[in-house]
């Protein structure tokens, strides 16, 4: 951008403008930031494109429908956790979205006290914590006294996950329901629980559904919290009360394993993962397309 | 519901605390600086995962800082609005990737290329530093710091934006009537907004300590400190994931736990400290709970 002329009478040497050090720092400065953003851009072309090289070859039906096979036998699929991954997102969905559109619609009716602030700190820290101490703190609360690996193990620390994302956004799109259609609600002699079951709740459900949506992509590509809950399985299962596989625990033990083929299915099998996350992302992006953003 | 939030916090510190104890008991604050790690003689100690942490990290922010603030800068005073907006969608879709991509990615084609090309480089030229050397590897201690670092850029760069959107013009446009050079005004906004910039860069840093997946399939995994950043290493989050379920003996088990109850403690101060600076900064105007 231009900066307007300085007055030649008051600023004799500003006249000749900046000195050449100053140009230079100037320009080595802005190419350096222009040069940061280029830089940042590669490792997503690189590794969308080795997704792409790498993981397009196996994409078939078979993966999406079979079975994996026995280590030796080439082929097979990873239906079994695909439909894990969806079970599993499935249970942390139904456990994380009632409690945290809960806690979402009380911080923002009524937690502008004490309790809203202690609240709103603790959805911060747990939004801090490891995936992988979430793992380790299920393994403890439901695998040990279960006495076994379940989905139902690896759902709940998929919601623990999910829990604050969903907390807080639910928070910010409440807040931004107009305080005249309370105020309407109210006056037309509604108690305060219907105005917010009937009328806030409806004001917000897009913004509510984005934030569920954007949560639960990022649970669906979460490994960590499911090595010692899930911990997965090379059958098929859909019982809640045992093991079961997931594409990403899946991506992990292949990725380690000593056999090109399953190497391979590795990368198939993140490129189905990221393209489970992208639509799931699209479809965010197509429902808040058109609201505005703060 | 608002409770259940503190119940799910009290409850993984409490069974953190719980499963860490019979370790506590066992070796104390020893367990901090021994490099012990002998699941037969039941001997444990977390010396070399708090490094791996501390160098990978450390590693990963000085790469991730310049980038992550540069490309801020850039987004918020130089770009064009539409070019804009596509580095900003690629950096949102950076941060969308999951963990276990990053993982496959370095460990199929970085570690390969770093094998191949980059630490036979660094060994030739700055081997008479004790940082590069050693064997080219591929994975170890750089091929993590270079995942995490691509891993925490997109939280640099969105907080950082955030923080320097919500600076004065004046600011800058007193400086450009000064007679400022665009890079000196630039510079006197970034020195305004330095608490929140400082609030990002630890943010990531909580973000970079926790990660477990890419850097367990990237770093190596063996129990010994080296000097290098070409050797391989392990840090907190990947010995939990490599030994957790075979931990056989309730000590072992407890230690895997203990360290974990280490890790949560480090994070959570780290998370503290870095949303404090940004609320002050943004003067409370933008959360970034979502952001990190």
């Amino acid at each position: 951008m231009t900066s307007p002329a300085p007055p030649r009478a008051l600023a004799p040497r500003l006249a000749h403008g900046p000195s050449a050090r100053r140009r230079a720092a100037d320009l080595g400065a802005t190419l350096s930031c222009h040069l940061a953003a280029a830089v940042v851009i590669v490792p997503l072309a690189l590794i969308a494109w080795h997704l792409l090289r790498m993981g397009l070859g196996g994409l078939s039906l078979e993966f999406f429908v079979r079975l994996p096979k026995p280590v030796g036998e080439l082929g097979g699929g990873m239906a079994n956790a695909i439909v894990g991954t969806g079970l599993l997102v499935g249970i942390a969905t139904l456990v994380a979205v009632p409690v945290g559109v809960g806690a979402g619609l009380f911080l923002a009716e009524y937690g502008d006290g004490r309790l809203g602030t202690l609240v709103r700190a603790t959805a911060d820290i747990m939004s801090g914590v490891p995936s992988i101490v979430v793992g380790v703190a299920v393994y403890g609360l439901v695998v040990v006294p279960m006495g076994r690996f379940s989905a139902l193990a690896g759902g709940l620390a998929l919601a623990i996950i999910m829990l604050p994302t969903i907390v807080r956004s639910t928070e910010e799109v409440v807040r931004l329901v107009p305080r005249s259609y309370r105020e309407a609600a109210l006056a037309l002699g509604a108690p305060r629980w219907r105005v917010i079951h009937d009328v806030v709740l409806p004001a917000a459900s897009g913004g509510v559904i984005t934030a569920v949506l954007l949560a639960l992509a990022r649970a669906a590509g979460e490994t960590a919290p499911l090595l010692f809950t899930a911990l997965g399985s090379r059958f098929w299962s859909v019982a809640i009360d045992r093991p079961i596989a997931s594409l990403p625990v899946y991506i992990f033990d292949y990725a380690r394993a000593p056999y090109d083929d399953w190497n391979r299915q590795a990368w198939t099998g993140a490129l189905v993962l990221l393209m489970l996350v992208t639509v799931v992302s699209a479809m965010v992006r197509l429902t808040t397309r058109g609201v505005a953003r703060r | 519901m608002a409770l259940a939030v503190f119940v799910v916090v009290a409850l993984i510190a409490w069974e953190m605390a719980r499963g860490a104890m019979p370790s506590i008991q066992a070796f104390g604050w020893r367990f901090l600086v021994s490099t012990d790690w002998d699941p037969v003689a039941e001997k444990f100690g977390a010396l070399p995962y708090l490094f791996g942490t501390a160098v990978s990290s450390t590693l990963a922010l000085l790469l991730a800082v310049p980038l992550g603030l540069g490309t801020a800068v850039y987004l918020v005073e130089l770009a064009p609005a539409s070019v804009g907006a596509a580095v900003g969608f690629v950096v949102e879709l950076l941060a969308a990737i999951p963990s276990i991509v990053y993982g496959l990615w370095g460990l199929f084609v970085l570690a390969p290329f770093l094998r191949a090309a980059v630490e036979p480089w660094l060994i030739a030229h700055l081997g008479f530093l004790p940082l590069f050397r050693g064997y080219p590897f591929g994975i170890g201690m750089l091929n993590a710091g270079i995942v995490l670092a691509v891993m925490v850029v997109p939280t640099i760069v969105s907080i950082s934006r955030e923080v320097l959107a919500s600076m004065p013009r004046s600011l800058r446009e007193a400086a450009l009537a000064l007679g400022a050079t665009r890079a000196e005004a630039i510079a006197v906004t970034l020195d305004a907004a330095r608490p929140g910039i400082l609030g990002a860069v630890i943010l990531a840093l909580g973000r970079a300590l926790g990660e477990t997946m890419a850097v367990t399939m990237v770093i190596g995994n063996t129990n010994r400190i080296s000097a290098s950043l070409l050797a391989p290493g392990a840090t907190m989050a990947s010995i939990i994931a490599n030994e957790f379920t075979e931990a056989t003996g309730k000590l072992y088990l407890s230690a895997l736990i203990e360290i974990a109850f280490v890790l949560l403690a480090a994070t959570l101060i780290v998370n503290a400290g870095a949303r404090l600076l940004v609320i002050r900064t943004t003067g409370g105007r933008r959360d970034v709970a979502g952001a990190a």
